[in-house]
């Protein structure tokens, strides 16, 4: 079959530094991975593209690149899934890190996120002798997450990432749940206290499931990112709007069985943050004026009563 | 074609001129619903957060009762019709779960088998209506239009609980139903994006940077107007609009955002004001202007 890529180049030596796209044609086999295209290319088309890969085998995680604008490893990518009648594929670095060249992204970025969260375990004394036993049960939890191979495609798509460098990040999150849910660490309070306060910690995701669509191991970055939300709030960090914000909207559903947004703003900004809502002041009148401000008294389901049972239930108050 | 209505808070709520296009539209389609009035909150994925469980409860609790009216769902909401699918999904695929599920509905008599399709109406208008039907219906071309889509997170992802794989055409539903219109789609890279909304009382600088960049690629795009199928990005995108461009782009919002069924009633030659037009922060005076004033189709 034949196999069209169009790579997104570029050339730091060229002066000035140089950006294109270049277009290329080859025979490969059904079975072709794009890192199998890629590297005919490199052999016999074009010695000067360049490309970070190692085993091929989706393992390294060295091969991560955008295809058609998502982040995937390329040798775990084949062709005939993509572009079964030979449609062009768009070839990209990864997003979110600096380009050093073609194909190749400077690591510097992910590994500094990765360095944020202290990936390693942190006891308060080591064992007399032997070694530190788990127990496989509480090792359990930890199995999903141990899966990361570090290519980058989840810091690479992240939504958050693409508006803030100042976000902690997907995978880094990821690693910080690995060491914070493990039974033998004994510094978990001040890792959650740390994620909990500073700035591009566990409260800026916006739980928008990119990392989770593009990670090739079933990470799931997001899911552990909420895990740390609730050990966060559990061990007493409860200073933050996103805790507010939750607390708000799951008191919201027990009483009217719906979502107050009115109440849910003023709880989450906090109701003696008078700046805060003085600055939202603007946007509720404007919203009034258009006939679109949720009403003060919220329209309740019809059976909000057998809600609130399930939720008082649920959440252990009855 | 009937189904069990599931419009959402925002539409009962901050976003009344959906639910009012929403219904004048699926008249116009001869699409029977039956409101599901006692059913909650999906949650959101907000209150899944704090207790994934008891959101699973809710919304298996809703997909019981339209199980018990023998009727697929149709959300017209991204948000609603991902965190349903997504509970949908969970028990689905595990039994167990499902019995464990069930065994906290049943006070109120209700028990899920684990049968009811769910369905945003972009997905109901290619799947069960059908482009053709639906392009009889429209009266006016909007060619001359550029429309740019954005989805909303949970329409796009994850794709499994979305069944993205066994039904492709999904994943550009929005651009079919655009172009059946005969407007032109503004494509940008940010279309399946995060709008924001989420984060928006958590790290407002964040949220209003997000809508910044995308109403802005789009204008950039040359984008007349962005549909949206999900009404918190329309809360977003269009409410914060005016403050997010000022802040990170130095300019003015001059990017209406339209709920789906607004553009399906514009193209079906209804009035602006019955579709609600005139409840957007960012004025869809020109746009409306300009589709006057092309001929009838």
């Amino acid at each position: 079959m034949q196999a069209n890529l169009t790579v997104r180049r570029y050339d730091p030596d060229a002066s000035p530094p140089r950006k294109w796209d270049q277009d290329y044609s080859l025979d490969v086999l059904d079975s072709f991975t794009v890192l199998d295209a890629l590297i005919q290319i490199r052999e016999e088309i074009d010695g000067t593209l360049t490309l970070r890969c190692a085993c091929r085998a989706s393992i390294c995680g060295s091969c991560a690149m955008r295809v058609n604008g998502r982040a995937r490893l390329a040798c775990k990518t084949r062709i005939a899934e993509l572009a079964p009648k030979g449609e062009r594929l768009l070839i990209e670095p990864m997003g979110n890190q600096p380009v050093i060249k073609d194909l190749v992204v400077d690591l510097d970025t992910f590994f500094n996120q990765i360095k944020r969260v202290d990936p390693y375990l942190k006891p308060d004394a080591i064992p007399e002798e032997g070694e530190f036993i788990a127990s496989g049960d509480s090792m359990t939890n930890l199995l999903g997450v141990m899966n990361c191979i570090m290519c980058g495609a989840c810091v690479s798509d992240c939504t958050v990432l693409e508006v803030d460098d100042r976000f902690i990040g997907p995978a880094a999150l990821a690693k910080a749940y690995r060491f914070a849910g493990d039974p033998r660490d004994d510094q978990t309070a001040e890792r959650l206290t740390k994620l909990n306060d500073e700035h591009g910690g566990i409260w800026d995701c916006t739980r928008c499931f990119q990392c989770v669509e593009v990670c090739p191991k079933d990470v799931a970055p997001m899911d552990r990112i909420m895990e740390l939300r609730d050990m966060a709030i559990e061990s007493g960090n409860r200073n933050t709007s996103g805790y507010r914000h939750t607390e708000s909207f799951v008191n919201s559903v027990r009483r009217h069985g719906r979502v107050d947004e009115t109440r849910l703003a003023v709880d989450s900004l906090g109701w003696t943050n008078v700046p805060a809502l003085i600055k939202e002041a603007p946007i509720a009148i404007n919203a009034l004026i258009k006939g679109k401000l949720p009403s003060p008294i919220p329209h309740k389901a019809e059976d909000h009563k057998a809600i609130q049972k399930i939720v008082e239930k649920a959440e252990g108050k009855s | 074609m009937k189904y069990a209505f599931y419009p959402g808070c925002v539409a009962r709520g901050g976003a009344p001129e959906l639910y009012e296009s929403a219904m004048a539209v699926l008249d116009r389609l001869n699409i029977e619903t039956v409101e599901l009035t006692r059913a909650s909150c999906t949650g959101a994925g907000v209150l899944q957060e704090k207790n994934r469980k008891l959101g699973d409860i809710l919304n298996v609790r809703t997909l019981a009762m339209a199980e018990q009216l023998g009727l697929p769902i149709m959300t017209i909401c991204s948000t609603c019709q991902g965190v349903i699918s997504q509970a949908n999904h969970a028990v689905q695929t595990r039994a167990e779960y499902l019995e464990e599920i069930n065994a906290e509905l049943a006070d109120e008599g209700l028990e899920y088998r684990g049968t009811t399709v769910v369905k945003h109406l972009l997905w109901v208008l290619l799947e069960d209506v059908g482009i053709e039907k639906l392009r009889d219906t429209f009266v006016k071309e909007l060619s001359g239009t550029n429309l740019a889509p954005f989805y909303g997170c949970y329409i796009v992802r994850p794709s499994d609980a979305l069944g993205l794989g066994d039904n492709p055409q999904r994943r550009t539903s929005l651009e079919i139903v655009i172009e059946a219109t005969g407007a032109n789609v503004a494509d940008f890279p940010g279309k399946t994006a995060c709008c924001g909304f989420p984060i928006l009382l958590i790290n407002q600088e964040n949220s209003l940077k997000m809508v910044s960049k995308h109403t802005g690629d789009a204008s950039d795009a040359g984008a007349d107007a962005m549909v949206t199928p999900c009404p918190l990005c329309h809360l977003n995108l269009d409410g914060y609009q005016p403050r997010a461009r000022k802040n990170n782009r130095g300019d003015s919002a001059d990017l209406p955002i339209i709920h789906l069924p607004q553009l399906l009633g514009l193209a079906m030659g209804m009035d602006h004001k019955k579709l609600g037009m005139q409840k957007h922060v960012v004025s869809t005076k020109d746009l409306v202007r300009q589709l006057s004033s092309e001929a009838a189709g």
